[in-house]
């Protein structure tokens, strides 16, 4: 099986270890060999927090610049600042509803114009997938399932060697059992989102 | 039941490299654990901790890591088999007794737990902890992934317990931090209670004693080196006359590198999971066997000097590369990329490094730096501090934890730190020779670790500071373990005593002590003040708990600001406290309710009064 590394990047408090680890039993579920990465120690300080995840037959537990196949941003400037770990046929999925870090409120920076934000990763990688994944999580019924509207649209790009199903088994084992219907309805939202 | 306490042998599990070592130790019979918590071994002692709430492993969060080490060496000295846990700096503090407890050894295994922070994700420094093997004499075991790591608990226990000492195991940030499948075995028995043997002639160090005991440690390297050229974790792979020596994660990105650039038969890799002794005859002889060698091992060049001296030793002349311009870095940590680019070059083998996109017109994006939550007390702190001391030329020495990240704009309450515990004792020295007004701070869990003994100094030697200690309640930084002053009624555990902080000043003798409540601005400007202007030692509690952790025990009464039309836009509130809560919509600012507390710290300070609870509003 071919090596399939992907980045995911989002803002402490975004749901994203939870991604990650629906992820990482997915590929266990579906026999695919997984290693995954995390910095996490300031995640709940509103820092960046990012997670490598490879799966397939490789040991590194990490992703170099320019060498991930797929980039998932839950934030769109993070998603623009994490650009050098893609290469030119990176896929990039990103949410497109901004968090302005703090320092742009104190005036020590400016945030990047949307549009102009979707035209650079376009122009620089196979292809970009921007989706409104707060609207999406919020028409599931929990505005907190951001994370699982992504992982759909994540899933129904095809490049990770597992189904929208072993995910969907991830999740009931991964997921608080109240938030279960909402946070499927959200995979599936993101999953046709995705679809176009 | 606790996850890593399953019995089911042979199932797969995703497991945190932290908890993994967890479960390894509880596989191997692991009975007493003691730690001080530290990114990025923290999740380990946590596991261990609950996994003590049902079951019988002991585990304590000791004072610091020197205690630690002391308590975990007493068990291992009574034959239970035990575990000290801390981050590598951690060691340095333990140091003392790490040292002189090589020489001593034990009864029951001991494996002390070192995690290193190459590329300093959360720590003050990168030291390369592998010299502690070296400089204390204990054999020392590095594992390159999860699933190792968890085996790898179990080997030590038992070199421990062949050798009787104490074994170190060095795990890195990206061990600690990564997540795989790990295939569950059996957990052994516990045995938890033990028998102290008294043998004052080998186990306590006056000189007479400690010469002889000198001796059997040089022996017993002689038998740790033994057991290291025989050992599973030191082993080669692949063919030829090129030759790689690496360990920890870097093995990872070798053995990628080399399938990438399809060198399996002219390379082979040497990895070294053992090591300390390190197995110098098996390094000869992979060195006879090759024409040059290159050694891939994150930090400093502790390998590369010794093998180095194996081959001059040998009389061989091939060449010997690691840490070089254009070649390995000391620095930070190593990824797959720059390894493979690394091995391409120095073996001669064609290879294209990734194209990285072109980021020329790529606007900046904002930075994204961490920042106190919303709400936090040690914000309330220092705007009170800070606004005492206006027109005072101040210092402001700091000590490690959330309160850290004071030194960035807009409080910029921080100016120098170097440990745990440091503002106390760097106080002393700045209010000696400088004329400005020293003002530190520190926060509880650390005051308990190592600040203790600086405040002793200063009320004895008559300094002349203002000590701020942030009592939150918790050690938030880590992940809100308890320490010594915290309830333990909290955690719905008895068997615990309270040590007040308050008592604990006073009893050391400071004579100016003031409690304040920081989310009261006023009144704790005023307190501060008069802290301030006392002659000699004068120390401030500051007491309010981390709101994180509050929210953590339901105990936040979230009730939210916001901004009304009063507002003429000046912005105090933004640029003096950087509160997270708050946002810029088009040239007004708003507080997300969401994120807002209710602390209340920015409804005093607007001189509008615009700021306003969103309860009044309905
Ligand atoms: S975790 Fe607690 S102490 Fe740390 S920044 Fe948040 S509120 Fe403050």
């Amino acid at each position: 099986m071919d090596t399939k590394r992907l980045i995911i990047v989002a803002v402490g408090g975004q749901g994203n270890l939870l991604a990650s680890s629906v992820l990482g039993e997915a590929a266990l579920v579906a026999g695919v060999p997984v290693r995954m990465s995390e910095i996490h120690g300031m995640a709940q300080r509103g820092g960046v927090v990012e997670s490598a995840i490879v799966f397939g037959e490789a040991k590194s537990t990490i992703i170099a610049d320019g060498e991930a196949d797929v980039l998932l941003g839950f934030e769109p400037s993070e998603t623009l600042r994490a650009l050098n770990k893609c290469h030119a046929g990176t896929v990039v999925i990103t949410n497109t509803a901004p968090l302005p870090p703090f320092t742009v409120a104190i005036g020590k920076g400016v945030y990047p114009d949307l549009d102009q934000l979707q035209d650079l990763i376009q122009s620089k990688t196979e292809r970009l997938i921007a989706l409104d994944a707060v609207a999406l999580a919020k028409e599931a019924g929990n505005v907190l399932a951001v994370n699982m509207v992504l992982l759909g649209s994540l899933i129904q790009i095809g490049i990770l060697p597992f189904s929208a199903d072993d995910v969907k088994t991830a999740m009931q084992n991964k997921t608080k059992k109240a938030f279960l219907a909402s946070n499927l309805k959200a995979f599936d939202l993101g999953y046709q989102a995705a679809a176009g | 039941m606790h996850k890593l306490l399953k019995q089911d042998i042979g199932e797969k599990m995703m497991l945190l490299g932290n908890e993994a070592i967890a479960r390894g130790a509880i596989e191997a019979g692991l009975a007493f654990a003691a730690t001080y918590p530290g990114t990025p071994s923290s999740e380990l002692s946590l596991n261990l901790f609950q996994i003590s709430q049902e079951s019988d492993l002991y585990f304590e969060y000791s004072t610091n890591e020197k205690v630690a080490l002391e308590v975990a060496a007493a068990a291992a000295n009574s034959g239970v088999r035990s575990m000290a846990i801390m981050k590598h700096v951690g060691v340095n503090v333990a140091a003392d007794a790490l040292m002189t407890l090589a020489y001593v050894g034990v009864t029951g295994g001991m494996v002390v737990l070192s995690a290193d922070d190459p590329f300093m994700f959360s720590s003050q420094n990168e030291q390369d902890n592998r010299y502690y093997a070296k400089l204390s004499g204990l054999p020392m075991m590095e594992p390159s992934s999860v699933e190792e790591a968890k085996e790898m608990v179990a080997k030590a226990f038992e070199v421990s317990e062949a050798l009787n000492e104490p074994v170190i195991l060095r795990t890195t940030t990206r061990i600690n931090h990564s997540t795989a499948p790990v295939t569950l075995g059996e957990i052994k028995p516990r045995v938890t209670q033990g028998i102290f043997e008294k043998d004052p002639f080998s186990k306590v160090t006056v000189p007479a004693v400690s010469r002889n005991l000198h001796v059997k440690l040089l022996e017993n390297i002689d038998k740790a080196k033994a057991l290291a050229e025989k050992s599973e974790y030191n082993f080669i792979e692949g063919t030829g006359s090129g030759g790689i020596i690496c360990n920890g994660v870097s093995y990872n990105y070798v053995a990628d590198a080399v399938k990438d650039l399809n060198a399996a038969k002219n390379i082979k890799i040497l990895r070294i999971g053992f090591s300390y002794p390190l197995p110098e005859q098996m390094i000869k002889n992979f060195l006879k066997d090759c024409d040059q060698v290159l050694i891939v091992e994150e930090g400093e060049p502790y390998m590369e000097e010794a093998v180095k001296a194996f081959a001059q030793e040998a009389g061989l002349m091939l060449p010997i590369n690691g840490k070089k311009k254009d070649l390995f870095s000391r620095l930070y940590e190593y990824n797959p990329g720059i390894v493979r680019q690394n091995i391409a070059t120095y073996f001669g083998i064609d290879s294209t490094p990734a194209a990285i996109p072109d980021m020329s017109d790529v606007p900046d994006v904002p930075m994204r730096p961490p920042n106190l939550c919303a709400g936090c007390s040690h914000r309330a702190t220092f705007y009170a501090v800070k606004k005492a001391a206006e027109g005072l030329d101040t210092i402001y020495p700091t000590d490690i934890g959330c309160y850290t990240l004071g030194f960035l704009p807009p409080l910029s309450m921080a100016d120098f730190l170097i440990c745990m515990g440091s503002s106390v004792g760097t106080s002393c020295g700045f209010s000696k020779v400088n004329t400005n007004k020293v003002v530190s701070f520190i926060g509880d869990s650390t005051f308990f670790h190592s600040g203790i003994p600086g405040l002793v100094n200063a009320v004895f030697n008559n300094h002349n500071f203002t000590l701020v200690i942030l009592d939150n309640g918790t050690t938030a930084m880590t992940g809100h373990q308890p320490h010594p002053g915290v309830n333990m009624d909290d955690f719905n555990l008895k068997d615990y005593k309270q040590v007040s902080i308050e008592k604990l000043v006073r009893a050391i003798g400071v004579e100016h002590v003031t409690l304040v409540k920081p989310y009261k601005v006023k009144k704790s400007i005023q307190a501060i003040k008069e802290a301030l202007e006392y002659q000699g030692v004068s120390v401030i509690i500051s007491e309010e708990m981390c709101t994180l952790y509050a929210k953590g025990l339901k105990r936040l009464k979230q009730r939210p600001f916001y901004i009304s039309d009063k507002c003429t836009n000046h912005r105090e509130c933004v640029n003096e406290l950087a509160c997270p809560a708050f946002f810029i919509e088009g040239t007004k600012v708003n507080i997300d309710a969401d994120q807002c507390v209710g602390c209340a710290i920015c409804a005093q300070i607007c001189p509008e009064n615009a700021i306003l609870p969103v309860k009044a509003k309905a």
